[in-house]
């Protein structure tokens, strides 16, 4: 029994080493000079310059014109991450509320349609999406970044799957206590899907945040850059000397990884005590 | 308060058969109507009508007099109970109660002095509070009781609201509905497919089978004047014992056993002969005057404490007896059939054939009839 018990912590403390180890070694290289690292490899134990990259990497004006920041990087990919999210769940849930509680013609027929491009990644349409943006001037846009991704199969899914089983006994009662389709979206769909929004905003902000390919082709002005493409940026633009800043790649790599952490952490334990509070 | 009027109302749910065709009942204001029959015989499509929730193939609902066919539900002010309880799992008690009142635009000091009676009525103040989850079902039904009676509807609609209830507590809840339909006086359907329950509830109950009115009438009526043999074997328990038979002249013929009726009888040849458990004694010397035996092979017994069901054949027909506890036991047994408590059925259609002047009179009135039962 001991000795399982001993085999038991050792597999845990080695796959909790295996998944944390990069990010450690990630935040501990972050802290040391480019110079350093160049040298040395990456790096185990702290460095002295943690303050000052992570100052640098923040507030430093970069790129050609000198107009991004860290900062402002990190902002735009949170407006996409949020927006993202935020915009698929209302579509999702809206398209879903009408494939389930409303008999029009072709419903069944819409929602495969739906459902079928869920086999159709970004990529394929990427050159049409493109166009029709450029077309309508939404090019270097908020509205251009966002708009075109928020159609969700994924969402409309889960969301319909929710629906169907929530009791339709909850409908009749809500139509006989005078709630109308809109009331009773609002005031009953709504709140119990608590947990389904949980879920798919952790899901979709972080897929919004890794976002990589469309905003490069969304976006040439450098004020609507994200983290994601401000990385690779400093190993190709904001090379000093010879020697790439591998020190700040790092710690925008480090700052990067952060909301989607936070965003995990509060709507997790969102969503745990939903799953284990909520009885349909 | 209302009244109900339906009218020749029948469902066709797409291209299939009638699940109901043509119904009609009449309902006087503060009645309680109890819809009964088995499953799938139509009583909650009735019901889902009635409410709006379910469209009218033909036929019209009036309600208080108005036609509430293309009426929304939220419009027919009725309540209705639902057999899950259907309340807002994330809503509180308090809120659940509110929630119909919050959408007809109620003045909050109306709605909190309406809220707090009805918890008042259903012992529901110290739960107010909490959300559904955190009651048990007694409770939980109450609350679905309450958010009916706060609205002060003109008609409760009840679908088997009591059938997810264990035992005791659908007896004692069942007690309580009776109560609080009677105090409030409001015009309730209530349906079941529990016979006991309709008898208990009913003002009068309405029979129904495959989608079609058997019977409407007040229970102890229907108890002991069943129209059909359909009636008569859902309604009490144990069911009559239906056993088929032949008349001739005033004899009538049940397997080996043939009873002198001594009076006029309904028809000549097969019928179906129906008497109850209860109706029936051990044939001793003293048995009743107007008794005559049937031969009863005992095939087993049932022991309900109170009384003991005692199951066999007449010939090659079953027949069940309920005795009382201690009443004596053998294999073969004489037992007395009690005269004026025979049914006759038609053969063919098992509507119930009057036989004498003596029996139509009874059925008529429930005041003649305990009379007779004397
Ligand atoms: N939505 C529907 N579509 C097609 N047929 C239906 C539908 N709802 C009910 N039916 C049919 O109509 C008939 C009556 O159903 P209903 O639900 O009224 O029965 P019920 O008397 O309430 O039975 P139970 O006691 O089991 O609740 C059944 O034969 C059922 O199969
Ligand atoms: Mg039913």
């Amino acid at each position: 029994m001991h000795r399982t018990r001993i085999l038991d912590h050792a597999v845990l403390i080695l796959g909790a080493l295996f998944l944390t180890l990069p990010v450690v070694v990630a935040f501990m290289t972050s802290s040391h000079e480019a110079a350093a690292i160049h040298s040395k490899g990456l790096m185990l134990s702290p460095g002295g310059h943690f303050v000052d990259t992570y100052e640098k990497v923040l507030t430093r004006q970069g790129g050609f014109t000198g107009q991004v920041t860290g900062a402002r990087m990190m902002m735009n990919s949170f407006i996409l991450g949020v927006g993202f999210a935020l915009g698929k769940i209302v579509l999702s849930m809206l398209a879903a509320y009408a494939i389930v509680y409303f008999r029009f013609r072709f419903a069944t027929l819409a929602f495969w349609v739906i459902f079928t491009t869920l086999l159709l990644p970004l990529e394929v349409r990427i050159m049409p999406s493109y166009e029709v943006m450029s077309g309508l001037g939404l090019i270097n846009t908020y509205t251009g970044l966002i708009v075109p991704l928020l159609a969700s199969a994924t969402g409309t899914f889960y969301f319909r799957q929710f629906f169907k089983s929530v009791p339709e006994e909850l409908l009749e009662a809500a139509r006989i206590d005078g709630a109308g389709p809109f009331k009773f979206f609002i005031d009953v769909l709504v709140p119990l899907s608590k947990t389904m929004i949980a879920a798919i905003f952790i899901i979709m902000f972080v897929y919004g945040w890794n976002q990589y390919l469309w905003p490069m082709l969304m976006t040439t002005d450098e004020r609507f850059f994200t983290l994601m493409r401000g990385i690779k940026q400093i190993l190709q633009v904001w090379i000093g000397s010879q020697i790439p800043d591998y020190n700040e790649a790092f710690a925008l790599a480090v700052l990067a990884m952060l909301p989607p952490v936070l965003v995990v952490v509060v709507f997790q334990s969102w969503f745990i005590k939903g799953l284990t509070e909520s009885d349909k | 308060m209302a009244t109900i009027e339906i009218d020749k109302v029948s469902k066709i749910y797409h291209g299939g058969v009638p699940a109901v065709s043509e119904v009609d009942i009449q309902i006087d204001d503060g009645e309680f109507i109890v819809l009964v029959g088995p499953s799938g015989c139509g009583k909650s499509t009735l019901l889902r009508m009635v409410a709006g929730l379910e469209t009218i193939s033909s036929g019209t609902v009036k309600i208080s007099g108005r036609v509430v066919n293309d009426v929304e539900p939220a419009d027919r002010d009725i309540a209705m109970v639902f057999q899950n309880y259907a309340l807002y799992p994330h809503m509180s008690v308090r809120e659940n109660l509110a929630y119909g009142l919050k959408n007809r635009r109620t003045p909050k000091n109306e709605i909190e002095a309406r809220v707090a009676e009805a918890a008042r009525m259903l012992e529901l103040g110290p739960y107010l509070d909490r959300k559904p989850r955190a009651l048990s079902g007694g409770q939980r039904q109450r609350v679905a009781m309450g958010r009916a009676i706060v609205r002060h509807p003109s008609a409760f609609l009840f679908d088997e609201p009591l059938s997810n209830l264990d035992a005791k507590l659908r007896v004692s809840m069942r007690g309580e509905i009776k109560r609080l339909q009677r105090r409030v006086g409001t015009t309730s359907l209530y349906v079941t497919h529990d016979q006991l329950e309709a008898m208990t509830l009913a003002d009068r109950l309405v029979v129904l089978n495959g989608g079609r009115i058997e019977q409407i009438g007040r229970p102890l009526d229907v108890y002991h004047a069943p129209a059909s043999t359909f009636v008569a074997s859902f309604i009490g328990s144990p069911a009559m014992n239906l056993v088929q038979g032949e008349l001739h002249g005033s004899r009538l013929a049940i397997g080996p056993a043939l009873i002198d009726l001594g009076q006029a009888v309904p028809t000549q040849g097969a019928v179906t002969v129906g008497f109850r458990a209860e109706d029936l004694q051990v044939a001793t010397g003293g048995a009743a005057a107007h008794a005559d035996t049937l031969p009863l092979s005992v095939d087993y017994v049932e022991e309900l404490g109170s009384q003991r069901l005692v199951h066999g054949t007449v010939g090659d027909q079953a027949v069940t007896v309920a005795l009382s506890s201690d009443a004596p036991l053998s294999g073969e047994m004489q037992v007395a059939v009690p005269l004026g408590r025979l049914h006759f059925f038609d053969a063919g259609t098992g509507r119930r054939l009057a036989w004498s002047t003596a029996e139509t009179h009874r059925t008529t009135t429930t005041a003649n009839l305990l009379e007779t039962a004397r």
